[in-house]
């Protein structure tokens, strides 16, 4: 399994955020909950079906600009892929 | 110790103990409660409240068949403005798409449909009744309205070898996880589970089935597997630890820390009527009596996994080994796996094995038949 940066990641049915109000934000699934903060946090807002991968990036490179612009890719990406298998995410085209 | 305990996740709502279905490997409780004891529309929306400002994400709705109450609605909506993320766990009926459509705009997240087998025939012996069709129907309704669904089945020795039926069923749908999840043998399970278990050779062939289907599916749909603890060598981790994770309120409002948890004796229950959610998960006696390890007695006390499984299953414990406090008896290390192993030596010895069931070749031998128990529908 390998993301496609051109696919523009969404949240599976039955995947969503806690309502904005609860703290701390937390993505719920299927017999899980991922607490989210910092980068996860900013890369699963992104996954709207709107951005693209590639898209998010971008954007996360330039929030964290302080970081290696090499690293904050890997690890989206790997967070995508893990995301992926845990079934939360659609990859629209 | 009261100090410190971290909040439950997941609240298990039991909304009732009725059921369409008599499923002979029911995990419910052999007394079921009856329809006027259960707890009012008001009493459940305030136990969600509660459970939301304790902190608890996601409940799960069970029973008995949660669709048998007729305010599910109310509930579903209430526990969505609570905050919860709501799982509704059900045999399928009663149902109409229209009823679906009403419960996923109230907010449902997540619809759990149980099968008791691909075939009709099989499913029929099992649940006790003609519901198979049913079910087929459900899935059609909740992949046309794009309803994020888990398959649950459950597995035992008269279908573990029918599992490529079942997945194709499960990859036929909309589902985007499966679950095969081995009888566990509480409450009617236990009653029945002679004729219930599988045998060893079924199981390994199961396992090797299974894993290479979870790497074939891999992002596609995510498969589960729970293997039936009497074969395993360490226990299961029952509930994620006693009072450390769930809580359980029964369809008259007692709060459980698990499912068959009214089988140990001396053990005394509050319930939702008279005090908070949070009182009861943080003081009840129920919910102190096994948290921790203080109870714990050799050789978990000093081992290394108790950290992971707990000591495993108290209730199990009881069952098996007339003790709650001693090692799940499953446990290869503990005192009392001898048990486990003597009812495994029964029914892997041909002589308990009765003929499978099939539609094509039904078993000549009426007598090696299961004489099933069968769940009734409480008052
Ligand atoms: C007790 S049922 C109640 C909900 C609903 N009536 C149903 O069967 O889907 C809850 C879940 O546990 C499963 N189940 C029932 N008895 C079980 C057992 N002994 N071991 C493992 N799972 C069991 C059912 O298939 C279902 O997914
Ligand atoms: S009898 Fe079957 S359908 Fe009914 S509650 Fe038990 S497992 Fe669920
Ligand atoms: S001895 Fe107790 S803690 Fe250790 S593996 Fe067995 S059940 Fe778990």
């Amino acid at each position: 399994m390998s993301v496609d940066v051109l696919s523009r990641p969404r949240l599976a049915p039955g995947c969503r955020m806690n309502e904005g109000s609860q703290q701390p934000r937390t993505l719920l699934m299927p017999e899980r909950a991922l607490r989210l903060n910092g980068p996860s946090l900013e890369i699963v807002e992104r996954c709207d079906g709107k951005h693209t991968v590639q898209e998010i990036i971008a954007e996360l490179q330039e929030l964290y600009a302080k970081a290696d612009p090499a690293k904050v890719e890997q690890d989206i990406l790997g967070y995508l892929a893990l995301l992926e298998k845990e079934r939360a995410l659609d990859f629209e085209p | 110790m009261t100090s410190a305990i971290a909040n439950p996740l997941a609240l298990i709502a039991e909304l009732t103990h009725r059921c369409p279905l008599h499923c002979v490997y029911c995990s419910n409780p052999l007394e079921l409660e009856a329809r006027a004891a259960e707890l009012s529309t008001l009493d459940w929306i305030r136990v969600f409240r509660e459970a939301a400002a304790l902190g608890v994400l996601q409940a799960d709705f069970t029973g008995g068949e949660p669709l048998a109450r007729s305010d599910l609605l109310d509930l579903v909506r209430a526990a969505r403005t609570a905050g919860l993320y709501i799982n509704l766990i059900t045999s399928g009926l009663p149902l109409d798409e229209s009823r679906l459509e009403a419960l996923v705009a109230a907010g449902l997240d997540h619809f759990q449909l149980s099968f008791q087998s691909a075939r009709e025939a099989v499913a029929q012996e099992i649940s006790g009744t003609k519901t198979h069709a049913q079910k087929l129907r459900v899935l059609e309704w909740l992949k046309r309205h794009r309803v994020a669904v888990t398959l649950n089945f459950v597995i035992h020795r008269l279908n573990i070898e029918q599992l490529p039926e079942m997945l194709a069923l499960a990859e036929s749908s909309s589902a985007g996880r499966v679950e095969f999840a081995n009888v566990q043998y509480y409450g009617w399970a236990f009653a029945n589970r002679d004729s219930l278990l599988p045998t060893r050779e079924q199981l390994t062939q199961s396992i090797d089935f299974l894993k290479k289907t979870q790497e074939r599916l891999a992002g596609k749909i995510k498969v589960e597997y729970v293997v039936p603890d009497y074969y395993a060598k360490y226990p299961k981790p029952c509930m994620g630890g006693w009072g450390r994770k769930l809580m359980l309120i029964t369809p008259s409002g007692d709060a459980l820390p698990c499912h068959a948890a009214r089988i140990i004796p001396g053990l005394s229950f509050e319930n939702v009527r008279n005090r908070s959610v949070s009182e009861i998960w943080n003081s009840s006696d129920a919910f102190q009596k096994f948290r921790g390890e203080a109870w714990m007695q050799e050789p978990c006390k000093t081992c290394d996994r108790r950290t992971q499984d707990f000591g495993g299953c108290r209730c199990q414990a009881f069952l098996l080994a007339a003790d709650a406090t001693a090692t799940d008896p499953v446990c290869s290390l503990g005192p009392h796996r001898l048990k486990v192993d003597a009812i495994l030596g029964e029914i892997n010895s041909a002589r308990a094995r009765p003929a499978p069931l099939s539609a094509a070749a039904p078993s000549a031998d009426l007598l090696a038949k299961p004489a099933w128990l069968y769940r009734p529908n409480p008052s």
